[in-house]
């Protein structure tokens, strides 16, 4: 099996989130995901590039496409240096936000993708890993 | 003793002014700015000499530092100069040729001034080099904010062109949404609905996000934040458009929007003709179709 395309994209701006968004569509379009799905991602993709540049002062997302065994999936890595999260069992609580938004995007990306690892030490930063397969 | 460059430039300068300058309208005449059309020989003429007089007396005072005070005249001709070459389309490279091919003329004059003491024409070449270099990036630096001016007020145009709200029938709005809805873009399409809406004493608006790809948390939170104050203005909205898959993605975020939402904007508008109390009806039957379209 040839080594799936990776991409690393910079997340400083709010034009930043849209490349992600498109980075992460041409992605979904290339190992067939349904609209539905490519949808999902996308919005998870958007939810948690939206936190990376907001909470986490910024960073980086990795796109890249993985294969196991027969299934083919889109799988991203958001990483920041923020400050972190102290709670995450709370921030992933509908509805609680520290900032000003709606509070679902971090539960909402959960809620999107079949794959979920969320891992934060405070004063270091977040790293958030999804993906969605075929 | 070192040498002081700067006073070695002055004295050349000054020396052959005559020739330098001569020389540069030479180079500037035969460089690309002229034949691209967008300005005319005299024009160029003019702006060479102003700025080679600036910089005359900038270099009598005895500064080096291209900042300095003595050269703010200078800079602003410069500015002006590189922010009207930006509008008018000119490359970086004829921009910045402008002040940078007037370096050839003077390291010529210094060369032919200080042929035999080496230490001097050294001296001056590195000032003059330092100087024209500062003032070259100066001009690019002007040049950049010119340009940036221009596709910042061109992102402003389509934001507002973007966004436009449409009126249905007495009293009903449309707003067609389109593209990525940033917080920038959001205020602009709420304020054109707010006014909207008092110009056209409007009770209903219908939102359509046909056009939106992604609706995720912000996208709602901004068209919740449009919904209530449409409502504090007294008009109800309706969204439409919503996609399947987009329906889809909403529930599993959790998003829950609390007003009427329709497929298409057809359903959206019929309905808001039935709660403004009419009713679109067929007068008649459709027409037959013409003896010669038959055949």
């Amino acid at each position: 099996m040839p080594p799936a395309k990776i991409e690393l994209l910079p997340i400083r701006s709010g034009d930043d989130v849209v490349r992600v968004r498109q980075a992460t569509r041409a992605r979904a379009i290339e190992i067939g995901l349904s609209l539905v799905d490519q949808t999902k991602i996308i919005t998870a993709a958007s939810e948690l590039a939206r936190n990376t540049l907001d909470y986490g002062g910024g960073g980086e997302v990795t796109v890249e496409v993985v294969q196991a065994g027969a299934r083919r999936g889109v799988r991203l890595t958001f990483e920041d240096r923020g400050p972190g999260i102290p709670d995450i069992a709370r921030a992933l609580t509908d509805h609680y936000t520290t900032g000003g938004g709606l509070g679902l995007g971090l539960g909402g990306a959960k809620r999107l993708s079949n794959e979920f690892h969320i891992e934060s030490t405070p004063g270091v930063g977040t790293r958030v890993v999804i993906a969605r397969w075929k | 003793m070192a040498i002081d460059g700067i006073q070695v430039l002055v004295r050349t300068v000054t020396g052959h002014e005559a020739a330098i300058l001569e020389s540069w309208l030479g180079l500037l005449k035969s460089g690309g700015s002229l034949q691209t059309g967008r300005i005319r020989e005299v024009e160029l003429q003019a702006q060479a000499r102003t700025v080679f007089g600036q910089l005359r007396d900038a270099l009598a005072s005895g500064e080096s530092d291209g900042h300095a005070a003595p050269y703010e005249t200078l800079r602003e001709t410069l500015a002006d100069i590189s922010r009207s070459r930006a509008i008018q389309g000119f490359t970086p490279t004829d921009t910045a040729n402008f002040v940078l091919s007037l370096k050839e003329p003077i390291l010529t004059a210094l060369d032919a001034a200080n042929a035999g003491d080496m230490a001097s024409l050294v001296a001056g070449t590195r000032a003059a080099n330092r100087l024209l270099d500062g003032l070259g990036l100066y001009t690019m630096e002007v040049f950049q904010t010119g340009r940036e001016e221009v596709i910042g007020r061109q992102s402003q145009e389509i934001a507002e062109l973007s966004t436009p709200v449409v009126q249905l029938w007495d009293g009903i709005l449309a707003l067609p949404l389109i593209g990525t809805l940033d917080s920038a873009r959001t205020g602009v399409v709420m304020e054109n609905l707010l006014q909207a809406i008092v110009d056209e004493e409007a009770e209903i608006a219908i939102i359509d996000i046909t056009g939106v790809p992604t609706v995720d948390t912000l996208v709602a939170q901004h068209l919740l934040k449009a919904i209530a104050a449409a409502r504090l203005m007294g008009a109800d909205c309706i969204i439409s458009g919503i996609r399947p898959q987009i329906a889809q993605t909403m529930v599993h975020l959790g998003v829950e929007l609390n007003v009427v939402s329709k497929a298409t904007l057809a359903d959206a508008f019929a309905l808001a003709l039935r709660r403004t109390g009419r009713t679109v009806v067929r007068r008649a039957a459709p027409a037959p179709v013409a003896a010669d379209d038959r055949r």
